[in-house]
């Protein structure tokens, strides 16, 4: 049995939270992003958050430093967007290998630093595999349903690419999140499969689908429950759901998947639902109130933040969280990490 | 507590299907399968691909829990039409809820199919064919794009055609996938080949049982596998004698399923009902197919000639109808179907003891379902609506029966509903789609309504609410004022002593501005519901006897943290004074500026125009959001969730659309003018208007000044202060400059249209009557402002745009409203209306609040310069309402009033 998953056995994880909110504190400027580095690049580049790893990585490592103080057990790379077509935007698909590598080993940096300050509670970096910009099931052209603008193979190259630089770079757990679009995932996963039988190696992963409506399915269109089958062909360590919803409207959801798998569960909503002013205003005791319900409810084996949650929300999970056991999970038999 | 995770086989289209052994049998649809079906094969080649989606569309709508696609064919391009046709499937949610069987011998054809599909398929099939080299690696990539498999009782030496064989080459194949390839034993299907009887020859005779038996061995001996086959083989040498091919493949399938065959190919129009096949044609398809006579072909051939021709005629599937009449009652109200209501309406009425029983019985269990449909998202809005026309027809079709039935036994009280909830549009507004949708559907939840509908006085409310005894009181506003009009009932309510909840809706409102500025002001809970759906929820929990008290304070205390959040929140914005502001407008560099003199000064008038020119300047967007149904316009007739709701209420919006449009039931009126003007004073516009519009030549003109606001917030370097007056040329400047201003309406006739319906208990169609109207004024405001640009003013007479690109005002100049964020002082309205005689020339009022009558108005300025922009003016300071009071010569309490919603705390 792996680490993670001793720990899974003996206590509810904690992700992070969110990195774009946190990052929003610096008011990076056009510049800031550049760095000296790309001074003269002839694209803009600010909002390109995961190239902040290469031109600002101390912010980084201090982000991941604030997470893991706050109670995290596992922070998530800066590589939501760092594969190469989602780095089409800015013109940096040659950088993705770099991306991934760097960020990374920034993360594994501060983590090794924690767990040596903190031998009883390990901590562990999960490499974000974000959904990319594009999806394989839909339509983006309204008149020609039957059009893709990318393919099971283009995705399937492009997330190859990314989780071995992830993998070189230390992580030790690939986190394929956000899922909006369940095709988009499994050519992730295919990819990792084929990675695990040219290496020879095995590497946790963990799944977490988005829930974008009331009516509870992904934005593909898929309930929770068809969503869990249709990735269950491959070895997991956790299944579960992130952002779209609050942790309040993410309950039923989570129950579904809670209550059909033995696999652990994970939850990082979002510090509830946009308000009138597109913000995320949950305050860290009324996002911890929330999560009672999961832990009251023993849905969950790992919890954390999407957007809109800070150190402080990881906090108040962090300490509600503590406060429970985990729920039982049986890994299925095909799993020897 | 470990979930009970049983090796079943689990598939998934946009839904789970999941086989247990529990499970009826898993019925495949195979009519989109070029080798079994002529029709599907000529679309194919056709490349009709339209017509060959309703194919599956009919398969799935006949009950085919799993489909299965073919296109092996010499004339096709098998991988490409494979590619194309799933990919059009997967666009349509009504086909690919179910999971999907991709078919094909050969397998880059597969492949290609698993690509594009997100759910878990089946792929059928592959076997050891091609030996086991090629059949391991099939098999492995197979679990990693995660489908499920059919095998083929095959092997490199032929096709298993006995008991034996089918044994030894299931139980070879199973052993490989389960133990080389590590594949999940329950995805694995065993195809074992059904082969016909009765040819006349005799190694056919044990065909099926055969089939039969070793579908038995398998099941029993190869743990968690499925057992599936096309069952249409085994009659094959019936052909054209459909009563004998229906019953040998219900005899077939009725064994089969026995011994353990889960899953297969059924054309259910070719299955007769095992218990509905005669006594003596039964006996001899049994005899065939366990072979218990030597004569047993002879028999059944004999038998076929006295039955061949007596086909089953197909009709229109009203099998319902059939149904128990709770039934019948129900699925009226879940379908809206209001043909039959009133039949089965009376049938209920002649049962009950008393007629109030089947409004309490029969239509609330049928309603229930609908809201535990809607509630759990499964249901949209129209559809609510629909079923609530429904529901108000049988209640009208009632009512005089239990009035009757009151007469006679005066001691009963009245119905039981769930409670009284009185509506009202707020005092000087005039906007009611929302509030009537809630009303509907809170009506639907057994609440009594009391709708007093727009423009409502407080004290009428207050009133109102006293007589009638009401459990809650629900506000509803679009425009700002409408705000503060809240703020004053609840004010009102809390002096009076109220005890009855608080619901806030509209446009306008927020939870912010619920929670900072109703909600102290009031001791019982005041909510904010922004959408019909949350309404019953909260409805309900604020009037059930058992939850109210809790949920109450639960409430309270909601918005008390909501409330010290946001003031918490609020970020320190500065501002600097108003002179300040004036320093920093916004510079356009006049000596260059290009100003084109309108064609046409002064005011025109358009009366009785013609709705069908403005059908193509429509906006459907909002008309979806006003239902609840959200997405962009046309992708929503498209979306996966709620694309079908859409299409259909889009197709009966169509519908009153060409109806309203043929018969003129509405009529768009506008007035607009163009006129001299230049800034003065930093902020105001100097408008020199025509005393009349005849003397629009003479010297006999008049100044009138529209105000403008100036935004006040301290600007980042080198952003503006924007004042909509920073537009136009400043008298100083010497050069002559331009302004217009317009009043569009579609409403005429819409209050009495939507009355109609409303008499008709047809909510639903009322509201499209409105919502309509909205867009049309909307639309007529776009196509004259375009007109304005390209003809009546002409400064951009070359412009060539689309409806999108107006959508997303990529036009050249600006058409603000008074209301809306670039000058959110409504009181300018009164200048517009002056200015153009708005009341006088085409009818339009403006309410206390200084809403438009009727509501479908739209009304605002032209600016022409290519550097106007829209823009929010934000929060103002004191100092600025003081010097627009001055400047306005009013009272410094009535413009702090007007303008309270844009004060900076």
């Amino acid at each position: 049995m792996s680490k993670i998953q001793q720990a899974l056995q003996k206590r509810i994880l904690i992700l992070d939270g969110a990195m774009g909110t946190m990052l929003q504190r610096y008011k990076f400027s056009e510049e800031d992003f550049r760095g000296e580095r790309f001074k003269d690049f002839h694209k803009s580049v600010k909002g390109n958050n995961d190239l902040l790893s290469i031109t600002q990585p101390k912010a980084i490592a201090e982000i991941h430093s604030k997470y893991f103080a706050a109670g995290a057990d596992i922070v998530e790379t800066n590589t939501f967007s760092s594969t190469t077509i989602a780095m089409a935007d800015y013109d940096m698909q040659d950088l993705v290998y770099e991306l991934n590598y760097e960020s990374a080993k920034i993360a594994k940096k501060v983590a090794d630093e924690f767990t040596a300050k903190e031998p009883h509670k390990p901590r562990f970096v999960a490499g974000a595999i974000g959904p990319t910009n594009k999806t394989a099931s839909m339509s983006p052209d309204v008149n020609d349903p039957g059009y893709r603008a990318i393919s099971f193979e283009q995705l399937r190259v492009a997330y190859k690419q990314q989780c071995e630089a992830l993998i070189d770079g230390g992580v030790d757990i690939l986190l394929v999140e956000t899922i909006f679009d369940t095709l988009n995932a499994k050519a992730a996963l295919f990819a990792i499969d084929e990675i695990k039988e040219e290496r020879n190696i095995d590497i946790p992963i963990m799944i977490s689908g988005t829930i974008t409506d009331a009516s509870g399915r992904t934005l593909s269109g898929q309930t929770a429950e068809a969503f869990l089958i249709s990735i269950s062909h491959i070895p997991l360590l956790s299944v579960g759901f992130n952002c779209a919803l609050g942790a309040k409207q993410l309950t039923p959801h989570l129950e579904v998947i809670a209550h059909r798998t033995n696999l652990a569960v994970s939850a990082y909503p979002n510090a509830g639902l946009p308000n009138a002013f597109g913000e995320y205003d949950e305050s860290p005791t009324q996002m911890a109130e929330q999560v009672k319900e999961y832990l009251d409810k023993q849905l969950v084996n790992i919890i954390g933040g999407c957007c809109g949650t800070t150190p402080e929300h990881i906090k108040a999970i962090a300490e509600i969280a503590s406060q429970y056991k985990p729920r039982p999970v049986f890994q299925s038999e095909n799993i020897s990490v | 507590m470990k979930i009970e995770n049983k090796k079943y086989l689990k598939l998934s289209g946009l839904e789970p299907l999941i086989i247990t052994p529990e499970s009826n049998f898993i019925n495949v649809g195979e009519r989109t399968n070029v080798a079994g079906s002529k029709k599907f094969l000529r679309l194919i080649k056709e490349r009709n691909f339209e017509e060959a989606l309703s194919v599956a569309r009919e398969q799935v709508e006949n009950g085919a829990q799993i489909i299965d696609v073919n296109m092996d064919d010499g004339l096709i391009d098998g991988k490409e039409a494979m590619v194309k046709f799933l990919n059009l499937v997967v666009a349509e949610p009504d086909i690919s809820r179910v999971p999907i069987m991709i078919d094909s011998s050969k397998w880059e054809i597969i492949e290609a199919g698993l690509q594009v599909v997100q759910g878990k398929c089946v792929v059928n099939s592959i076997s050891l064919k091609e030996g086991e080299a090629e059949f391991i690696h099939h098999a492995k990539l197979i679990k990693r794009y995660g489908a499920a498999v059919i095998v083929m009782a095959f092997d490199e030496t032929g096709q298993a055609d006995n008991y034996d064989r089918r044994i030894e080459i299931a139980s070879r194949s199973y052993d490989i996938l389960v133990n080389q390839v590590k594949f999940a034993p329950e995805d694995i299907i065993f195809d074992l080949n059904i082969f016909p009887v009765a040819t006349g020859m005799d190694e056919h005779r044990k065909n099926a049982i055969d089939f039969i038996e070793a579908t038995r061995w398998v099941r029993e001996n190869l743990p968690h596998v499925s057992v599936s086959g096309g069952v249409s083989n085994v009659s094959f040498s019936f052909r054209g004698n459909d009563p004998v091919r229906e019953a040998m493949h219900s005899v077939f399938l009725y064994h089969a399923i026995q011994a353990g065959m889960n899953i297969g190919i059924v054309n259910p129009a070719m299955l007769e009902v095992y218990d509905d096949i005669p006594k003596d044609l039964l006996e001899r398809v049994e005899d065939v197919m366990f072979d218990r006579r030597d004569d047993a072909t002879e028999r059944l051939l004999d038998f076929a000639e006295t039955v061949k021709g007596t086909t089953k005629e197909s009709k229109i599937d009203l099998s319902w109808r059939e149904e128990p009449l709770q039934n019948r009652i129900t699925r009226a109200l879940v379908k809206g179907i209001d043909e039959f209501i009133l039949t089965d309406i009376e049938e209920a009425r002649q049962k009950a003891n008393k007629p109030i029983e089947v409004i309490e019985g029969n239509l609330m269990i049928g309603m229930n379902v609908v809201g535990d449909l809607f509630g759990s998202g499964k249901m949209f809005l129209p559809q609510v609506v629909k079923s609530a026309r429904v529901m108000k027809k049988a209640v009208a079709y009632l009512l005089p029966y239990i009035e009757e039935e009151k007469l006679k036994n005066p001691q009963i009280g009245d119905s039981k509903n769930a409670g009284k909830v009185l509506m009202a549009t707020v005092k000087g507004d005039v906007h009611d789609i929302g509030k009537n949708i809630v009303g509907v559907v809170l009506a639907c939840n057994n609440y009594e309504i009391i709708d007093l509908g727009v423009m409502v006085p407080p004290e009428k409310i207050i009133a109102t609410a006293k007589e009638e005894n009401v459990d809650a009181i629900g506000l509803s506003g679009l425009i700002t004022p409408s705000l503060d009009e809240m703020v004053f009932l609840a004010k009102e309510m809390q002096r009076q002593n109220f005890k009855v909840p608080l619901l806030i809706g509209g446009a306008t409102t927020s939870k912010a501005h619920t929670a900072v500025k109703i909600d102290p002001e009031y001791g019982c809970a005041v909510v904010h519901i922004n959408d019909a759906s949350r309404a019953v929820t909260v409805v309900g929990e604020l009037l059930k006897r058992e939850t109210s008290a809790l949920y109450k304070e639960n409430l309270k205390k909601d918005y008390d943290i909501f409330r010290k959040d946001f003031l918490k929140r609020q970020r320190v914005k500065t501002y600097i004074s108003i002179e300040e502001t004036r320093k920093n407008k916004f510079q356009i560099d006049w000596n260059s500026a290009e100003i084109i003199k309108p064609k046409q000064l002064g005011v025109q008038v358009l009366r009785n125009f013609d709705l069908k020119l403005l059908e193509e300047f429509i906006d459907w967007t909002p008309f979806f959001r006003s239902w609840e149904l959200h997405g962009r316009y046309p992708d929503i007739l498209k979306d996966k969730i709620v694309g079908e709701q859409a299409s259909e209420l889009f197709a009966d919006a169509q519908k009153m659309l060409q109806k309203i449009i043929s018969e003129k039931l509405l009529e768009a009126r506008a007035v607009f003018g163009i006129f001299e003007a230049n800034t003065i004073n930093d902020d105001d516009i100097a408008v020199l208007t025509p005393l009349n519009d005849r003397d629009s030549d003479t010297e006999r003109s008049r100044s009138v000044i529209f105000r403008t606001l100036r935004q006040q917030s301290k600007k980042a370097a080198g952003k503006p202060n924007i004042a909509l007056a920073d537009f136009i040329a400043p008298k100083e400047s010497g050069i002559q400059d331009y302004i217009g201003c317009f009043c569009v309406s579609t409403g005429f006739g819409t209050q009495e249209l939507a009355s109609k319906y409303e008499k008709e208990h047809d909510d639903y169609n009322s509201i499209i009557v409105k919502a309509l109207a909205d867009r049309l004024a909307e639309a007529f405001a776009e196509y004259l402002h375009k007109k304005v640009r390209t003809d009546y003013w002409g400064y951009a007479s070359e412009e060539n745009l689309s409806n999108e690109d107006l959508i997303s005002e990529k036009y050249k100049g600006i058409r603000p409203a008074p209301g809306y964020p670039a000058c959110p002082d409504h009181l300018e309205k009164i200048t517009i209306w002056e200015v153009l005689k708005v009341k006088e020339n085409i009818g339009v009022e403006l309410t206390e609040s200084l809403a438009m009558w009727p509501a479908a108005s739209v009304s605002g300025y032209y600016f022409a310069n290519p550097e106007a922009r829209y823009f929010g003016l934000g929060k103002i300071k004191e100092d600025q309402i003081e010097d627009f009071a001055k400047r306005k010569n009013i009272n410094l309490e009535e413009a702090t009033n007007w303008l309270k919603t844009n004060l900076a705390d």
